[in-house]
């Protein structure tokens, strides 16, 4: 178990790495549903299973074919460097690094490594979400599919041929 | 046992690879897969806080930023076949009309 989470959270970090070293879109597609498969597994070890399976069909199959089919579409290709991306570079790799470090520190002086979870694993299936979904969550949940239903025309009419 | 604050480093680190990325990258699709990376760790943090405080709430709001994020990307690659047709160009850089 413990081991599987050590393997997953680097075969996780080592394709998001891949993810923004790519230049080429389609790479960075692959490696992107590499990181989403990897953190399903993760889910399944937090004892999230709706959540794992949710990821793998939603994420990684609905939203990351979305992705593939407009990079095949308009044909995306290597970019290539320009004055203002070595820019980027320069300037916002420290940052982030400094970021990573800051954001770090408050994890580890907020939960120290001690800090374990409570051993029995709470029931996560269908059953307990659906009951917590359409229960408490019912008003969030009937709001997000007038937001699908906004999404889905915004996206007919935004990819029209006249626009 | 995995203590808590791993799972939070698991998801610091790809948040922040995911921020590098939208600095870094050019092209639109790649920042946008870079948006999705870092939707993707705030989901694991909320996931493992679930875990850890027993509390099932924190699945559920992982589960509408999955809805969310579905929404975004279909509105967010209308938008970029739009600029496609409009500028002929997925460079972040050709699309700087609304700048000083």
């Amino acid at each position: 178990m413990t081991a599987l989470f050590y393997i997953c959270a680097t075969v996780a970090v080592l394709a998001a790495l891949n993810v923004i070293v790519q230049r080429t879109p389609v790479y960075s597609a692959l490696s992107l549903i590499v990181v989403l498969c990897s953190l399903a597994v993760v889910y399944l070890l937090l004892g999230a299973e709706f959540m794992a399976v949710i990821q793998v069909i939603v994420y990684a199959g609905a939203i990351m074919v979305l992705f593939v089919l407009v990079i095949m579409l308009l044909n995306a290709g290597r970019e290539v460097p320009s004055h203002r991306s070595r820019l980027a570079h320069w300037v916002g790799a420290p940052l982030v690094a400094a970021f990573l470090i800051e954001v770090l520190i408050v994890v580890w002086r907020q939960f120290p490594a001690a800090t374990t979870s409570p051993a029995p694993a709470l029931d996560a299936g269908p059953t307990a979400i659906g009951h917590l979904l359409f229960r408490n969550y019912v008003l969030p949940f009937e709001v997000t599919s007038i937001l699908i239903l906004v999404a889905v025309l915004g996206a007919v009419v935004l990819a029209k041929k006249e626009f | 046992m995995v203590p808590l604050s791993h799972y939070l480093a698991l998801s610091v680190i790809l948040f922040v690879l995911g921020a590098a990325g939208f600095v870094i990258r050019r092209n639109i699709v790649t920042i946008f897969m870079c948006i999705e990376l870092m939707l993707n760790a705030a989901n694991l943090a909320f996931v493992a806080f679930s875990r850890h405080l027993g509390n099932l709430d924190g699945q559920i709001f992982a589960f509408f930023v999955i809805v969310v994020a579905a929404a975004e990307a279909a509105v967010g690659l209308a938008i970029i076949i739009a600029i496609y047709r409009n500028r002929g160009s997925l460079n972040i850089e050709d699309v700087d009309s609304m700048k000083l």
